[in-house]
This record gives structure tokens, sequence and C-alpha cells, in this order.
């Protein structure tokens, strides 16, 4: 190609020459080029015209920009259509304040909603390999459900490194996160850590200050948290130092990692320690086969491979195993790994089918949508109601030239300025309130002040809601017909209003369908919590049994404890009472069906067990410790009991047979009322309670009744201190362990009620504008009628009776679709509270009380004029 | 302490105008400042910083001469003033006491043995 066929893109230099300043274009345009020729020589013509654009773009500055810019005819238009718009702004200072008011508590929202959103879809990217790493989950059949759990055998982790290599990078597993203590000199802390493989660090890419990604492969290293290091070391290097791990091993400190966000799945880790050792403490482990699930199994995928490839291949790897057992062929185990970009919006299995969290974000997305629906709806409904105020100004710029298309530019130019206010205002506001909205989410929002996407998104919103607002206003101001304005003819006829009282009636539907949705959401968490739960949660303190030497304290531990007095007595269990931590099956009874099967939670306790949590017993008894033969009994609850099928179970006599280890014949010597453990949302899990005290980890200490729990805890914390000086004393009150079962739903409660309140104000301010506008416009009206003798009465009916009737149009319009909505919610939990009618009744009054009370302000007002003054106008 | 007015870049561009001599227009200036830097710096930028810099006295312009090249159009050829070299100086002899009073780096250290 001829070198002469290269010229500078015409575009961009007409682009130049349109905006350059007219006494700079000569030097300009030579250096651009000259420098587009230097581009050319060294690259193709295509980089020297991006070359070239992108020197005319950077001469984008204010010195350069031509006089005339500021001087043509668009220009000095948009100036007049600002200056217009501000001017209107003040003139009507109320509306202008309901109208920006309202429209800065949608946009708050909205941006609220927007980063709670955003934090949602980022949750765990801050690791590299996001899109690679994957967990093992595995799935069963019981009963005719599906579940799903990601806990798995050891062996499994075995078995995919040894035979099922080339599908990963690496197979990492992690023991249960759980608390250990850290002893460093005197002082001892108990701290949240997880037990994992040395490869973990570089499949997460753990964020290393200090160590590699080889730090934990000596069975005796720790990696702590920067706070950790920070909180145990000062400002000292805590590299290679050494740490006294749960007063019997002695770690090095091989690495330190930067605290991860708040948004990740680690996030409340603080150490890791390898699993090495964690198998060193409990050889058990290794022996365990296929049926014995305690570990959790994160893989990074080959990059050859695909999720679904790789679970199909790993599908049948544990049933391939166990399907000789004949309780396995009916339950069927199959693996599948859940893709890291899944692990938190859809983290929930119901009976095989994926949802979770997304749930809540769809949920509040489509909140935040209607929210700001509602402002814009006032700002529809404002702008044209006020229509007859502006017509003359309509009349007389159509007359004098302006065409349809100017005006319509007009109005919308009008709904973008009181955006852009109520959006900086809404800024401000957002601002003051993401601490609250935090602590209501339990996020560390902030407003990404620097971040030049969330400027550039805020303006794509303005834009668009400007549209939105400003569009029906703009088309049905600019549709006056001039003649008649100015004729002074001109009058909205009846069927003008009828928009504005459907978007009223949208509004208040929406706002009305908010609240009901809000009580039943509460009413729900109320049945939940006032479900029974079995046992006696005041006064129940758990311990959790942190360090060998509590096992062989323990005699030592409750008399010294009941010695204070505040004690009553120390019962040792598996896991706290608020949770399972051991669920097995392989269970035989008398008149079992071929293929049932339960999924039982298997729970070993101390004799005292009972007594300590005061379990409600049905029949029966509870353990003695003075009867050895109680060794071989049960204790069930009645949900077993109904399992099994029978009336009466006591005497009765059942095997189990956990496959990991001997079979063994047990007797039910008593049966208890349902014990809640796990979700109070979902039916209580079959349970039997053992005294073979394998596994016990905690301690349940019951105060004694009238004891000041302050002064409980203090005796109790003196007394552990004295029988273990290095292991610091933690606690959890029942009562509060119960309690954050309900976190979920509570924050999901409370962030309703703010949306519902937010809507009923949005709504209430454009009907407190709407009645203002027809009271004034009414004013002569009234006046007159006063003046015959209509009461003040009379009056408030007339201003008031068409606002009810619309929200009364709006209650009745939401009543089915709070109903179905809400029962489609409420699905989701097994154990659900049933809508009653009177939430509609209520919801529909408080509705019409508001409104009311909303419009009446105005009525009253323009009621109680003296008619001398409002006939005096003119 | 003086104050200099003259920012990092400002102060880079002005030695170039100095170094440039006859050719010191803005593309070449601006090719320059990539040659010893390294860094990129659009012709704009440096357009900007030039008219920045003859407001404040530093640097006089002139439209040079008609040449064949690029098109028969005219360069603006800058060139320092008096004052712009004083400040020069002052920017420079400021950050030489800087430094010298500089504890561990005192200048005299780096002295080549």
């Amino acid at each position: 190609m001829p070198e002469t066929q290269h010229t500078p893109p015409p575009a961009a230099r007409r682009f130049l020459q349109f905006f350059l300043r007219k006494d700079l274009l000569e030097e300009v345009e030579g250096d651009l080029e000259e420098s587009y020729y230097a581009k050319l020589e060294e690259s193709s013509g295509l980089r020297a015209n991006l070359h070239y654009w992108y020197q005319v773009i950077n001469y984008l500055r204010p010195f350069a920009l031509s006089e005339k810019q500021f001087n043509n005819n668009n220009y000095t238009m948009v100036r007049n259509y600002l200056k217009i718009g501000w001017r209107n702004m003040f003139r009507n200072l109320g509306y202008s304040l309901i109208n920006i008011g309202g429209m800065a508590l949608g946009l708050s929202t909205v941006i609220l909603i927007g980063l709670w959103v955003h934090d949602e879809l980022t949750y765990n990217r801050n690791h590299v390999n996001y899109e690679s790493v994957g967990q093992i989950m595995r799935t069963g059949n019981l009963n005719g459900e599906k579940y799903t759990t990601n806990w798995l055998p050891y062996a499994l982790a075995l078995e995919l490194r040894e035979n099922y290599s080339h599908l990963f990078d690496h197979v990492v597993t992690a023991f249960s996160p759980g608390s250990a203590i850290l002893g460093l000199g005197t002082e001892s802390y108990s701290k949240s850590m997880i037990p994992v493989d040395p490869e973990f660090i570089e499949a997460f890419t753990l964020p290393m200050i200090s160590g590699n990604e080889q730090a934990l492969e000596d069975p005796y290293s720790i990696v702590l948290s920067e706070s950790l290091a920070q909180t145990l070391f000062g400002d000292e290097d805590p590299y290679f130092k050494s740490i006294r791990y749960n007063n019997k091993h002695d770690l090095k400190v091989t690495g330190v990692f930067r605290d991860l966000p708040h948004n990740s799945r680690f996030r409340d880790v603080e150490f890791f320690i390898s699993s090495e050792l964690n198998l060193i403490d409990n050889p058990w482990m290794l022996e365990q086969g296929y049926t014995n699930n305690f570990l959790q199994i994160y893989v990074q995928l080959n990059p050859q491979r695909s999720y679904d490839e790789v679970s199909a291949a790993i599908q049948e790897v544990i049933f391939e195993q166990v399907k000789d057992q004949e309780h396995y062929t009916s339950v069927h185990p199959q693996l599948f790994v859940h893709p890291m970009e899944k692990w938190h919006l859809y983290g929930e299995w119901d009976n095989g089918v994926n949802t979770g969290r997304i749930r809540y974000v769809k949920l509040f997305g489509t909140i935040g949508i209607f929210i700001l629906l509602l402002a814009c709806i006032n700002f529809m409904n404002l702008s044209t109601a006020r229509s007859e105020k502006r017509a003359r100004e309509i009349g007389v710029r159509k007359s004098i030239g302006s065409g349809k298309a100017q005006l319509i530019f007009q109005f919308l130019t009008e709904s973008l300025l009181i955006v852009s206010i109520s959006f900086v205002a809404s800024l401000l506001i957002s601002a003051l309130l993401t601490g609250v909205f935090n602590q209501l989410a339990d996020k560390h929002l902030a407003i990404p002040w620097t971040n030049p996407y969330f400027w550039l998104i805020s303006i794509v919103f303005i834009l668009a809601t400007g549209l939105l607002a400003g569009s029906y206003p703009s088309f049905y101001l600019s549709a006056f017909n001039p003649v008649r304005i100015l004729k002074g003819t001109f009058r909205t006829g009846r069927n003008s209003s009828l928009p504005r009282k459907i978007l009223v009636v949208i509004q208040f539907t929406v706002s009305v369908v908010l609240v009901i949705g809000t009580i039943v959401v509460h009413q729900q968490i109320q049945y939940a919590k006032g479900k029974p739960v079995g046992y006696e949660r005041e006064g129940l303190v758990m311990v959790p049994m942190a360090t060998d030497e509590y096992y062989e304290k323990y005699e030592l531990i409750r008399d010294r404890l009941v010695e204070t007095g505040y004690v009553a007595d120390v019962a040792q269990s598996m896991g706290p009472v608020t949770d399972v931590w051991s669920s097995n099956g392989g269970f035989t009874w008398k008149g079992q069906e071929p293929n049932e099967e339960g999924d039982f939670a298997t729970i070993s306790v101390s004799a005292n067990f009972g007594d300590v949590v005061k379990w409600n017993f049905v029949e029966g008894r509870n353990f003695s410790e003075d009867m050895a033969s109680d060794s071989s009994g049960v204790i069930l609850n009645e949900t077993a009991v109904k399992l099994f099928g029978m009336d009466q179970a006591e005497g009765e006599v059942i095997i189990w047979d956990p496959t990991w280890a001997e079979t063994q014949t047990y007797r039910v010597i008593g049966v208890i009322e349902d014990v809640v453990m796990r979700s109070p949302y979902f039916p209580n899990m079959p349970a039997a309670y053992f005294l073979d005290g394998r596994g016990v980890s905690h301690l349940n200490i019951r105060i004694r009744e009238g004891a000041s729990l302050t002064s409980a805890l203090s005796a109790m914390e003196e007394t552990m201190r004295s029988i273990f000086p290095n292991v610091p004393f933690t606690y959890e009150f029942a009562d509060d362990a119960y309690a954050r079962k309900f976190d979920m739903e509570e924050r999901v409660g409370r962030l309703a009620t703010a949306f519902a309140i937010l809507a009923i104000i949005i709504s209430c301010l454009g009907l407190f504008g709407l009645a203002a506008y027809v009271a004034e416009q009414k004013t002569k009206e009234i006046g007159i009628r006063k003046v015959v003798g209509a009461s003040t009465i009379n009056l408030w009916g007339m201003l008031t009776k068409n606002f009810i009737i619309l929200v009364f149009v709006s209650s009745l319009m939401s009543i089915p679709l709070a109903y179905f909505g809400m029962n489609e919610w409420l699905q989701d939990y097994e154990y659900r509270v049933s809508i009653g009618w009177w939430v509609f009744g209520l919801t529909i009054a408080g509705a019409l009380l508001v409104a009311v009370l909303t419009v009446s302000y105005q009525a009253i007002r323009a009621a109680r004029l003296n008619p001398v003054v409002s006939l005096r106008s003119e | 302490m003086k104050e200099t007015r003259l920012g990092e870049f400002e102060e880079v561009i002005l030695l170039l105008v100095g170094i440039l001599g006859e050719e010191a227009y803005a593309f070449k200036i601006a090719a320059e400042f990539k040659e010893q830097t390294g860094r990129a710096a659009s012709i704009g930028s440096v357009h900007s910083t030039l008219n920045r810099l003859s407001e404040k006295g530093f640097v006089d312009s002139a439209m040079g001469n008609a040449t064949s090249e690029r098109g028969g159009r005219r360069k603006r050829i800058y060139t320092i003033t008096a004052y712009g070299q004083q400040v020069l100086k002052e920017a420079r002899d400021f950050k030489m006491s800087l430094w010298n009073q500089h504890p561990t780096l005192s200048l005299d250290k780096f002295s080549i043995a």
C-alpha cells in the first residue's frame, strides 16, 4: 500500500476543528499530524489512527475549547431550560421539596440496596481462583427426600488424589472449623481456626504477608491472620515464633496472611493449622472408611476440565465403595462439585433443588426497583397535576415556534435537574445511613467515593431515572393545544386526572403489599420462636471441652463448680444443646418396613444430662448413674417414636449398626419431648441419646435458680481458671445460641420493615402534594360552598373522598398479590404460620388511616379558609 | 521556604523547553518527554502545561516560519524567559539545600572516592 494512502482519520480532524479554539487550530493540527506520521513509521495504520484519536481527545481541556461552544443556540436553550426549571423549583418550593425529598429517599434506598446486592454478588471474589475452585458435595436419598451435604469421608480425599488426579490441580481437605486455645507465655486465647491441607494456601491464594505457599507443609506449623498476629505479638515479627496449641503441641508460626474481606467464606478464620496435626491428634480418623463423614473437600479443577465433566466423573466414587452394604443401595450417595461462584448465593438445597441467598438478592432488588418507581410516580403526578400552572408558558413557547420535540426536551431537562439534585441529597443520606444499614444487614458497606465505575453507573442511573420520571409529564405537557390555552378556554378535563389516579393506585398497592409482607415475616419469626424447645434455655451455660485435661478432670470440675453455690449441676454432651454434631443411619426396629430408614441425631450424654437441661419426659425415665444396665439404654425423642410407628416405646429394643463401630442392641428406657436442635423452621430430627461417652465435647452447666447470672459467671470463671490456668474460659448461654437461629430471618424482617416504612413515606409524600394541589385548585369552589352554608366536615369529606377511594382500591388489589407472594415465601419453611385475614384487615385499615390523615391536613386547612379571603382574589 | 510555584511536571517541561531550543514546540516536547522519562504524555497535556507556564510568565512563545512539512502549517516555538530561568534555578537550589540537610543521604557521602 502506498504511503500516501495514510492520512489522519477525517472524523477525528473534524471533531478537533469543531471544539478547538480557532487561534490554536494551525499549530495543534500541525503537531498532531507530525505525531501521526511519527507513529505511522513505527507501527500500523490502525494504531496511528487510534493514537490520533487519543491525542484529539486529550485536547478536550478548558484552555483549548472554543468560546463558541458556550455561545451557540443549543447551549443557550439548555441554559434557559435549566434557568426556568430552577426558578419554577423555587416558586413552588413546597412541591419541589416534596418531589426532591421523595426522590432522594427513593434514590438512597436504591443506592444502599445496590451496594448490598453488589456485595452479595462479589462474595468470595477475593480468591484469584474464583472460577476454578469448587467444593465436593454429597447427595443421598432418605425416605423419598434427597439431602445434600458437604461432609465427606476421609477415604474419599485419598481416592481422588490417587485415581482422579488428572481432573484436579489440587484436592484439599479441611476439617470442621472450630476454636482452639493458643498459649503464649502466660497468656492464653481462644481463637477460631480450621485444620487444612498445605495446598489450601495455594488453591485459595491466601494473601501471605510473610511465609510462602508451603507454610503448612510441616505438621507443627501454624499460619496466623494479620490481626491475630497483631494481638499475639504486637509489632514484633511473629515469623518462626513458637505458640502452644491446645496446651499440647508447640507450633512454629510459618506464615501470616492479610485478613480476608468481610464478604468471603473464610472471613472468621483467625488461623490455620495443618490437617496432618489434626490426624496426629485423632488417629481414628484414618480408619473410618467411606461411611463416616467428618471433613470437607475443596478442589481446584485442572484448567482443561469443566465442573460438569468433573462432577460426572466422580459422581459414583463413594457408591462404588459402599454398594455392597445393604443400607446404601437405597441411599445411593452421589458426588458433585459445587463451584465457588455459587457457594454464597446458591448454598442451600431443598430436596435436591439448589437455592440460597439469591432469593433475598432478588427480593431486595425488586423492592429497590419498586421504591424507585414510587418516587418516579410522585414526580409524574406532581408535574402533571401542576400542568395548568405551566399551560401559559407552554402556549407561549409553542406559538413563538417551539416544536413538540423541544418541549419534550425541556421537561426532560427539568426532570434531570430534579433527579440530579435528589441524587446529591441521596448520596448524603445514604452516607449517613450506611452505619445503621450495615448493622441491620451485617455488612461492611461503604459508598465507593473514589471508584470511577460507581460514578459512571450513577450517571447512567441518573439519566435513566430522569427519563423514566420525566417521560410521562413531558409528553403530556408538550401535547397541549396553544390556541386553546391562550384563548383561556383550556381546562384539563375529567379524564386528565385518570392516569394520575392509576399511578396513585399503583403506589399504594406496592406499599400495602410491602406492609403485609413485613407483617407476615414478623409473624413467621414469632411463630417459630414460640415453638416448644423441649428443654429450659434460661440459665443454661455451654462450655466447650477445649483440651484433653477437661476429660481427665471432669469430676473435679463438676464438684468444684457445684461447690461455688451458683451451679446446680454439670453434665456432658456431644455438641452443644442447640446443634446436632453427629447424625447416623443404620437403625433397626420392630415393625420396620423394608427400605425404611432414618437419619438420627445420635448424641452421647452423661447420665445427668436430662436433669441439667430439664428434658420433658413423655414416658419412661432418665438415665441413672446408679444403674449399670443403663449403659445399653437409649432415650428417644417423640419424632423417633413416631418414625418407629410405636404408640409406646418404653422397653422396646432397637439395634444400631453405625458401620464405623460395633453393632449394638439398646433398650428404650425413656421418651422425651423433641428438643429443637437445628432449624426451628423445620421438623425436628429423630434423636437417640446414649450413655456411651463417645465424642462428648461440651459441658452443660445449669445455674441454680434465682442466682445472679453475673456473679455466677465470675465464680465459674474463677473456678475454671484455678483448675486450668492456661485455658481461657469460653462459654455460651443456650438462650443466646438459640436466638442466633433467627438471625437471618430477623435481619430480613428488619430490612423489610425499613423498606415498607420508606414506601409508605414516599407514597404519602405524593398524596400530600396531590391533596395540596387539589385543595388549592378548588379554593374558589370551597369559598362559594362555604358562603352557601357548607360545614367544614362537608368540605373535608368532599376533598378526602376521592383519595380514600383510590387507597381503598389499592388495598383490594394488594390482597391477592400479597397473599400469593407471601404464601410462596412461606413454602420455604416447613414449620410455618398461616396467614390470618386480620393481617389484611389491619393493614388496609392502617393504610386508609394514614391516607386520611395525610389528606386531611390539606383538606381541613382549605376548608377553614375564610371565604372572604379566598373569593377576594382577582 | 520560598514557594517556587513550579510543579514537578511543569519543571520537567520547562527544562525540556530549554534543552530543545529552536525545536521547542508541543509535539517535540511531548516526544522528548517520553524519550527522557519513559512516561507517555499526550500533546494536549503538554500544551496545556505550556499554556499555564506562559500565563505565569515562565515561557514566551511565537509562531515559527511555515515549512513544507506538516502541510505548511506553522509551529508555535516556546522559549524560556529570564524569569523562568530564575525560577528553575531557585527550584534546583532549594532542592540542593534540602539534600544537604538530609542526615544520611547528604551529598558529601555520595562523592566518589
